[in-house]
């Protein structure tokens, strides 16, 4: 308990004790600009060091000047020019029906239910089911020969699909392993927002004679604006990455390539392909950062659309 | 049961769910008030059905992995796949835990998403607080610059985190799948956020009025109000970080997988039998179906905080 202190020593205890409040803040912020520094930031600024060289993987130290050329090359190579068209095609085909979907479920999800959170929970199931999971049942339900989905078209009278071959087929069924995954964890963040709207404006509505259906457009989708801007932006980068979804879909050992024509190879999996299988550093290198920009672009576009959106 | 509480909850993360200041645990059902929750109309028929048509598209894959992980490998690849689970789920699981190296897999994914998420919490925590409560320079800056890391797409930097990884010989080892990811971004954001609103000035006011050290005040009155938000994290972090497939996958190899790195040997077919790569695939998603279980209220209701992930 209280100890018998000297002026001087209180004094010095004060003082440490100032000091102390004003140092904590700075240490307690410190480990995540330290972590974030090491693996984060300098590999960040590097990665566009190495973009501008000639260097492989197995011997990172060993650079050799090529300026621009790295991007050149890929921005040349009809091999980058199918990813990209890939990824933004699997990208519009997961995320558009997603969204719309989730908005939909999100409406359900509005009423008065009886059992509201078990319907909440089953809706959330495929965000908790493991992603490795579902695009091993996805590879299974599209195979051709033994395939769940062909089964069902077969029963239907319709014939076997090579979901694996072609090109839109095969871009369908990687967007489906998305959509599954995603669309009920979207739907609860819309069914919070649209808890969020103030009931009187619905009420100022019913009041000017509008229906259930004008209700929807004209004050919940306006008043959950911010959380759609979120989502898509959201979806937009998780498109840009994705990566496990086509490369167990894929399956065999020559995954990464993204089908026998590279048919549904998305950016992250040439970002792989040019890395690790082919070891070309500086390419690799070269090619995340223009996925960086794919995504600034795409972001800028959206931002320039919601703002015309708006104003109309 | 009529519409929960959750999101509401949610949107009022200032109902701090441990005992506050006074020793009076708040109930959950305090507030009657529900905004907007208040006169929804009742669902028909006909959105029960739909309803009901979601939960079986969510809830079949799911199904279906549990059938043919409890069938033959001949089973699944007849013309009509079986619909009805079979008696050989055990021994698959079993098979599937040594052949495939799933046990090892379950074990380091526990172990990764277990560490990433405790650090990510703890971290982020210790930042959020002094972000939202203390006085400092650069504070709005230093801020600003979190936010901004958030919208870093990973892929920017794994090649030099390669080469970080293999010069501290880190390559092919768990370490180099944690160290990467023990602070986030959106957890720091998030927990600014929380903290703003759940812990009350006046408590870390009266706690220094009573002589109480920053760390004291850290330990004993942050963190307790701190919980239920970390836990929050806690959860997404984990979920997250075990469906991490990118970076895992670059760093790791196939003797030492994650359960997403295991998945991918399975895809490849490294495992010939059908009903045994199933039931890998069912163990691979277990766990999380267990916190989901265990959490799953917790999670459903506060997944809005959690929203603004990277």
């Amino acid at each position: 308990m209280a100890s018998p202190l000297a002026p001087t020593s209180s004094a010095r205890r004060g003082r440490r004790y100032r000091w102390g409040l004003k140092i904590t803040p700075y240490t307690y912020v410190a480990p995540f600009f330290v972590l974030f520094g090491a693996f984060g930031l300098y590999p960040l600024a590097y990665t566009a060091w190495l973009s501008l060289h000639d260097v492989q993987l197995v011997e990172l130290n060993a650079l050799s000047w090529t300026g621009l050329g790295n991007y050149d090359d890929l921005l040349t190579s009809p091999r980058f020019w199918k990813a990209t068209l890939n990824t933004i095609s699997i990208g519009v085909i997961s995320a558009v029906p997603q969204l719309l979907m989730a908005l939909g479920l999100a409406h359900l999800l509005n009423y008065r239910l009886r059992g509201a959170l078990m319907w909440r929970v089953a809706s959330l199931v495929p965000y908790a089911t493991s992603a490795g999971a579902a695009a091993l049942f996805f590879q299974f339900a599209f195979s051709r020969d033994f395939g769940l989905v062909n089964w069902a078209l077969h029963s239907l009278g319709l014939g076997p699909v090579d979901w694996e071959g072609g090109t839109l087929s095969s871009q369908l069924a990687v967007s489906a392993i998305v959509i599954w995954r995603w669309t009920g964890y979207n739907a609860l963040l819309f069914l919070a927002a649209i808890q969020a709207i103030p009931q009187e404006r619905y009420e100022a509505a019913a009041l000017d004679g509008a229906s259930r259906r004008q209700q929807l457009l004209y004050v919940t989708i306006p008043g959950i604006r911010p959380t759609i801007v979120f989502t898509i932006v959201i979806s937009t980068i998780g498109s840009i990455q994705l990566f496990g979804e086509p490369l167990i879909f894929g399956g065999g050992s020559q995954a990464v390539q993204g089908g026998a024509d590279g048919q549904y190879q998305t950016l992250g999996l040439l970002l792989y392909q040019t890395g690790w299988a082919n070891g070309n550093a500086g390419r690799a290198s070269a090619l995340a950062w223009l996925m960086f920009l794919l995504i600034i672009l795409i972001a800028l576009t959206q931002a320039v659309v919601a703002r015309r959106a708006r104003r109309r | 049961m009529t519409a929960p509480t959750e999101t509401t909850l949610s949107r009022r993360p200032s109902r701090v769910r441990g005992p506050d200041a006074r020793g009076v645990r708040p109930r959950r059902s305090a507030s009657p008030f529900r905004p907007g929750a208040g006169r929804q109309a009742h669902g028909g028929p006909v959105a029960y059905l739909l309803l009901g048509l979601m939960a079986v598209i969510s809830l079949f894959p799911l199904y279906w992995t549990i059938v043919a992980a409890s069938t033959s490998s001949q089973a699944v690849n007849r013309a009509a796949p079986p619909l009805l689970p079979g008696g050989r789920l055990i021994s698959n699981l079993g098979a599937a835990w040594r052949d495939a190296d799933l046990g090892k897999a379950v074990l380091n994914s526990f172990v990764v998403s277990g560490s990433v998420a405790a650090s990510t919490a703890l971290f982020a925590t210790l930042a959020g607080y002094a972000f939202a409560k203390l006085r400092f320079r650069l504070r709005t800056a230093l801020l600003l610059v979190v936010i901004a890391t958030a919208a870093v797409p990973p892929q920017l930097s794994v090649i030099p985190l390669f080469q970080i990884m293999t010069s501290l010989g880190w390559y092919g080892r768990l370490p180099a799948v944690i160290a990467p990811t023990l602070v986030s971004a959106v957890g720091v954001f998030f927990m600014r956020q929380y903290l703003a609103e759940a812990l009350p000035d006046e408590l870390i006011e009266a706690a220094r009025v009573d002589g109480a050290g920053s760390h004291r005040i850290f330990w004993h009155v942050v963190l307790p109000a701190a919980r239920p938000g970390m836990l929050v994290l806690f959860l997404i972090t984990f979920v997250q970080s075990w469906n991490d497939f990118f970076w895992p996958f670059v760093v790791l190899t196939s003797e030492n997988p994650t359960v997403q790195v295991a998945m991918v040997k399975l895809a490849q077919g490294y495992v010939p039998d059908q009903s045994v790569i199933m039931a890998g695939a069912l163990l691979g998603t277990l766990p999380l179906l267990l916190l989901f279980l265990v959490f799953g209220r917790r999670i459903v209701g506060n997944l809005t905080l959690g929203a603004l992930k990277g």
